[in-house]
């Protein structure tokens, strides 16, 4: 990987997490000739169109077949390959479900899969192309480690680990191009260990995906009404990093987890039950897409309508206060 | 590659052909003991039974894997797709020397490594886990591939049943065994007409299929999926296929799969054999009745069974 600066962090944004998915895979498939990356007519869409002309010999295109191409990723995998899959979040995560279960879960074989565009990132195009379901889902197969990257620096640091982790991996990217950065300089990633964006003493903040960015500006905000707000890039879902949290509750008087996925499931039930084995802890608020299919519209637009952009977060912060006599 | 020294006009073949008679006997034979061991809880015994001669021809006769052993990459690979067929598979790796006759008693006994639907145990011989159907030609489909990027000369073998045939995935999997050319690639029909709901005939239609799979780009073969004989010769490869495998790796097509001619040109067009067996094969009670799709084998019926068996050799062995 190339060294992270604020210039190179820039570049991979302007990109977009899809794009710089496909850069990593092709990265890495240069070093390593036993890596295979098989796409489900997504080539161009996972930023591996290039890889068809440049190493032909490293990707296959399985055609719109997701259940096909997850076997065919077992078959070769069995056999040593490191391999990569990658299709839009819904059918990488529901359409091969079962397969995914058998081949990674139950007989433990090892794939990384990327879900494309997963959460919102499609909303206009309705609710067969967005992912509200897939870390409850996936994380709900034993075996598979689920991860959502804050931006598109840590899309590769969470590929990297990836290619370096036993278990399959399935890894959740949002947003689009130009998606806002969380990271500028390299900083320490490890599936299932958490990352303390910003400190603070009175209330904490959750989030994985393109969340944090705006977890971080809602932290900004409130800390000009008084209130320091400490942020959780909690990227990986599942193994979920129970002792980071356990061990960041002391002086807190809320908890809220934001997440650009449904209520259930997700984020905020993998907090929940963690706060739930602790004889007391703080509040707990959670901040989602609710569990509905509602009316297709851009992304810019359904954040904001279910409360995940910076206004929605603090409002909900604000109202807890308010009810709590704070 | 799988063993082929053999010419199929030769003394040496009916030797072979005999050898694979009496190892199917003693597959039956184990499977029933496991249908026994699995007492009230059933087994499914009528697919276990459909592809007893299916098993036998490829374990004795057609794969090297018993000679080669699990550990060696050479080994030809079979998936049992129809998992449910485990007794069957079982069966077969015990008399391949993978397990011991005495593990018949573990079939479906809790904590043991031989249940209902095989999991993958590559010491027991086992490759893969299933019994999801549908699943194992796709399986299939990478492994082939894989093999054939390591420059192996091995052949992979999937059986699947043809009310498994009704699975979606399993019509995309045979789209790309074509697609990707992979003539190392063999799929057996294991099409004993029925499924757990009745004859496929009244479920799902699958007639002609080896024209369905012959028209996504495959080779078929049909046959009687319970004469040794036909099967051997089926599952045989040509030497023209035999070829066609040196050459694709001779030609590095591996190194550029997805555009290589020698995967395009239809030169390497996978294998299916269409075997037309009858479930619940071997045994009066059960042959063509579906009630034994799964079901417990009593005492009496066990012994039936066997003696049925022993019939069939000409002595009695207990």
């Amino acid at each position: 990987m190339n060294e992270i600066t604020s210039k190179y962090a820039r570049r991979l944004s302007r990109l977009g997490q899809r794009a710089v998915f496909g850069m990593a895979v092709m990265d890495a498939a240069k070093e390593n000739p036993n890596l295979m990356a098989l796409v489900a007519d997504v080539a161009s869409s996972a930023g591996l169109e290039r890889m068809k002309s440049e190493l032909p010999g490293q990707i296959l295109d399985t055609g719109i077949a997701e259940q096909n191409m997850m076997g065919m990723a077992a078959g070769l995998a069995s056999e040593g390959f490191e391999v990569v899959t990658a299709t839009f979040a819904p059918f990488q995560s529901m359409r091969c479900l079962e397969q995914i279960r058998v081949n990674f879960g139950y007989m433990g074989l090892k794939v990384i899969m990327a879900g494309l565009a997963s959460g919102v990132a499609y909303g206009e195009l309705g609710y067969t192309h967005c992912c509200i379901e897939d870390v409850s889902i996936m994380r709900s197969i034993p075996g598979i480690a689920v991860v959502s990257p804050a931006d598109c620096v840590e899309v590769v640091k969470a590929f990297e680990a990836a290619l370096k982790d036993e278990t399959s991996v399935y890894i959740r990217l949002t947003g689009k191009a130009n998606t806002p950065m969380v990271y500028t300089e390299d900083y320490d990633f490890k599936i299932g260990k958490g990352v303390i964006l910003r400190e603070g003493g009175d209330i904490l903040l959750i989030t994985n995906g393109l969340t944090v960015h705006t977890c971080l500006e809602a932290a900004d905000r409130l800390a000009g009404s008084g209130i320091s707000a400490e942020v959780i890039n909690m990227h990986t879902v599942k193994p979920f990093d129970s002792e980071l949290l356990k061990s960041r509750l002391a002086g807190k008087s809320l908890v809220v987890t934001i997440e650009e996925h449904e209520l259930i499931g997700g984020l905020g039930d993998a907090v929940a039950a963690c706060l739930s084995e602790l004889s007391s802890h703080p509040r707990l608020i959670r901040i989602g897409h609710p569990n509905a299919y509602g009316k297709a519209a851009h992304q810019e637009a359904l954040l904001p309508f279910y409360g995940l952009d910076a206004n929605g977060i603090i409002q909900k912060i604000v109202d807890s206060s308010t009810s709590l006599g704070a | 590659m799988a063993d082929m020294g053999i010419d199929t006009n030769g003394g040496d073949f009916a030797k072979t052909l005999d050898s694979i008679r009496a190892h199917a006997l003693s597959m039956r034979r184990h499977a029933l003991r496991m249908a026994k061991a699995a007492g009230g809880s059933a087994s499914h015994f009528g697919g276990s039974m459909s592809m007893i001669e299916i098993l036998a021809t490829l374990y004795f006769g057609i794969m090297n894997t018993a000679r080669l052993g699990m550990d060696d990459p050479a080994r030809d690979r079979l998936i049992l797709s129809k998992g449910h067929g485990a007794m069957g598979y079982y069966a077969a790796l015990i008399e391949a020397g993978f397990m011991s006759e005495s593990e018949c008693e573990d079939f479906e006994q809790d904590f043991k490594a031989l249940p209902g639907h095989p999991v993958m145990n590559r010491e027991k011989g086992i490759e893969f886990t299933c019994g999801s159907l549908g699943m194992g030609l796709s399986i299939g489909v990478g492994l082939s591939i894989a093999c054939r990027k390591k420059g192996l000369k091995n052949r992979v073998f999937v059986i699947l049943g043809d009310g498994e045939c009704d699975e979606g995935s399993v019509w995309e999997a045979f789209m790309a065994g074509a697609q990707f050319g992979l003539s190392n690639l063999t799929a057996i029909i294991d099409k004993n007409g029925f499924q757990l709901g009745g004859r496929t005939s009244d479920i799902m239609r699958m007639d002609n299929l080896a024209e369905r799979i012959s028209s996504f780009g495959w080779d078929t073969a049909e046959c009687d999926g319970h004469d040794i004989e036909a099967l051997y010769k089926a599952l045989s490869v040509s030497e023209e296929r035999a070829g066609k495998f040196a050459d694709s790796e001779a030609d590095g097509a591996m190194d550029g799969i997805a555009e290589s001619s020698a995967f395009r040109d239809g030169s390497g067009r996978p294998l299916a054999i269409i075997a037309n067996t009858v479930k619940g094969k071997g045994f009066s009670f059960s042959e063509g009745n579906n009630a034994w799709h799964h079901a417990i084998l009593s005492d009496s019926q066990y012994e039936t069974a066997l003696e049925e068996l022993s019939s069939d050799l000409g002595s009695v062995e207990k």
